[in-house]
């Protein structure tokens, strides 16, 4: 039945987008005075760093805008609109965007696509599990057991979250620089030049939490959470991340994938579970309650907040993100939400 | 002996979700069960699917106006079935529209603005949490309400079972002693909503109606009298929820699917080998017709 939603939506959705195009082309745009560079960029993070990047030298539009779910994305016409008229389009890439190729379709896009991941190391599913738990032996062999069970991962499926690794933000800001330059060579001076500046925040900003988050002694840096999202933060920041649900944030928690995460926050001394911002899981509450363990702040995987709040931006998401884990793992917890 | 045991009791000994689930769906059972009994005795199986549907639009603005405070949702969920059952019974007792199709109507109107207002807010996560429910995930104020709907429902269909089942058997005789066949029909979509509405925090809201009809059709294969098909349909979903719960925790799949299709396979099961009408029983009447057809020819013959 959500299947046939879906698609009924997205089927919808898909007409109208078409129509919508085949009215841009009977009437062609007259064409606008702006002479800024035309944007558009697939997601909340993708258009904080290309906004960071392009500045004032751009027009910027985004299609999954900050609160929203890019997993059940559905295009509106508007959105097939903006993207018909853009000359630069950033997208994530790594299989995060698959709405994208019919959205494409739709819109008549003509311009130059940006792969923000290009050249980030891929983080295969199965791979980096199975690294995660020989890591794991070394440390702790006792509690290795069962931890890593694949809820609904497919083996060797990407994981596209690379943005959760500040190291790999750095080559998402290149990337996105040299694209906007190679779009619009005029400003090309200004792009870099911004993205350079960008680009000594991401790497202090990555120094300094790194050092924070070490300081946390290695067998309480375990992050429990709904989505597996976080897994590159893991990697990068030597966090264990035990998730109760696969990468797709809409399936349901078998009760097997419960039980499991249960079994693995108690013997591992989890001291913390950690709500995925957006997804009011109420089995994750319940798990929480159960194993008796505090229920941390709200994590932001893969959207950020509306502007003006503490997680508008990708660095201020990283922020938010940060002090939620260090304040559970500290003992004082801070409030959810 | 010991092993078996463990395999079918310890889930719910270790695990208190796997306690709250089964308690949320017994609950959700034991209501739900006998209501289908109805439904599938007055033909209007389809109805609970339409119903389910019809509660959509004051979820969603519920959802849209309080996020996901389950209060807002219930009591949304609640007008706006409530609104179109009485304007669909309403419209079927007072124009030749059949009630059929006049709820098909009405439950596509809600449809169609339950999908508007849920696109008008971008994120639709949470909103399928509510289609499909969390049983694993039942908060105590979830688990309150389906307990308290469950009890109100059973108390209310035991003081209006006799006019009900009036009602569904010779309705027109009800409708020339006056109003009463009316008032217990109002009554009992009323009590159906609400099923339907405390349902979806355990199943979700499309699903609570397999644990509503799936037991109550095939309750009607073992039992003749309409009481005892309520109370074996009761049983028949608390099974459901138990096999399911099981099969998700060993299996590793999700629960309220599991749920629903356990429910589906004592449907099958019943419509196989049930003794009333059942296949298996049908092809051994035919097979016995035969032979005495046979048997009265030879001694015709003779």
């Amino acid at each position: 039945m959500r299947e046939l939603w879906r698609h009924l939506g997205a089927g919808l959705a898909l007409c109208l987008a078409l129509g919508a195009a085949a009215r841009a082309q009977e009437a062609p745009a007259p064409q606008a005075p702006e002479a800024r560079l035309r944007v558009v960029a697939s997601f909340s993070i993708l258009a904080d760093m290309t906004r960071e990047v392009g500045g004032d030298d751009i027009r910027l539009d985004v299609l999954v805008g900050p609160g929203r779910d890019a997993h059940t994305f559905e295009p509106s016409p508007k959105d097939a609109r903006a993207l018909g008229a853009a000359q630069v389009l950033v997208v994530n890439g790594l299989g995060f965007e698959s709405w994208m190729p019919r959205l494409l379709e739709a819109s008549g896009f003509k311009g130059r696509t940006v792969v923000a991941s290009q050249g980030v190391a891929p983080r295969h599913l199965s791979e980096a599990e199975a690294a995660r738990d020989e890591e794991g032996h070394e440390e702790h062999p006792h509690d290795e057991a069962d931890a890593g069970h694949g809820h609904g991962h497919e083996a060797g499926s990407v994981d596209p979250h690379a943005w959760q690794d500040l190291g790999n933000g750095v080559q998402y800001v290149q990337n996105i620089a040299q694209g906007l330059a190679r779009a619009d060579p005029a400003h090309e001076s200004a792009y870099f030049a911004r993205a350079d500046a960008y680009i000594r925040q991401l790497r202090k900003a990555d120094a300094q939490w790194r050092q924070q988050l070490a300081a946390v002694p290695e067998e309480r840096r375990v992050l429990a959470t709904s989505h597996d999202a976080f897994g590159y933060f893991g990697a990068a920041y030597g966090i264990r991340i035990l998730s109760l649900v696969g990468l797709s944030s809409e399936a349901e928690p078998s009760a097997r994938a419960m039980a499991d995460l249960l079994k693995q926050v108690r013997a591992q001394h989890v001291s913390a579970v950690f709500l995925e911002h957006g997804s009011g899981s109420q089995a994750l509450r319940q798990v929480a309650a159960e194993a008796g363990v505090t229920l941390g702040g709200a994590l932001y995987a893969d959207t950020l907040e509306q502007p003006g709040q503490d997680a508008s931006t990708y660095l201020g998401m990283f922020r938010w993100n940060t002090k939620q884990l260090l304040a559970a793992w500290q003992g004082d917890a801070a409030p959810a939400q | 002996m010991m092993h078996l045991w463990d395999l079918l009791v310890q889930p719910f000994i270790d695990f208190g979700f796997m306690r709250r689930a089964l308690a949320g769906s017994w609950a959700l059972a034991f209501a739900a069960g006998p209501l289908g009994v109805f439904l599938v005795l007055r033909r209007l199986s389809l109805m609970g699917d339409a119903m389910a549907h019809a509660i959509l639009p004051g979820v969603a603005v519920g959802f849209l106006t309080a996020g996901l405070s389950m209060t807002a949702m219930t009591v949304g969920g609640l007008v706006t079935g409530v609104i179109v059952a009485v304007l669909a019974g309403l419209v079927s007792r007072l124009t030749p529209l059949r009630e059929d199709a006049s709820f098909a109507a009405f439950y596509l109107v809600s449809l169609g603005l339950g999908v508007l207002l849920v696109s008008l807010k971008g994120t639709n996560l949470d909103l399928i949490h509510v289609l499909f429910g969390t049983v694993l995930g039942l908060s105590a104020a979830a688990l309150l309400l389906v307990t308290l709907v469950s009890s109100i429902t059973l108390l209310a269909l035991a003081g209006m079972f006799r006019v009900l089942v009036t009602e569904c058997l010779d309705p027109l005789f009800l409708r020339t002693e006056g109003r009463i066949g009316a008032w217990a029909h109002m009554g009992f979509l009323l009590l159906l909503v609400l099923n339907l509405v405390a349902g979806f925090q355990v199943l979700g809201t499309l699903m609570v109606v397999g644990i509503m009809m799936l037991p109550a059709t095939a309750a009607r294969f073992w039992v003749r009298s309409v009481g005892g098909q309520m109370v074996l349909a009761a049983i028949l979903g608390a099974l459901a929820s138990y096999a399911g719960l099981l099969v998700s925790y060993y299996a590793d799949v999700a629960a309220s699917p599991a749920i629903i299709l356990a429910a589906g396979a004592a449907h099958f099961v019943s419509v196989a080998v049930g003794p009333y009408g059942g296949l298996l029983q049908t092809a051994r009447q035919i097979r016995a017709g035969r032979a005495r057809l046979l048997q009265s020819m030879e001694n015709d013959h003779a």
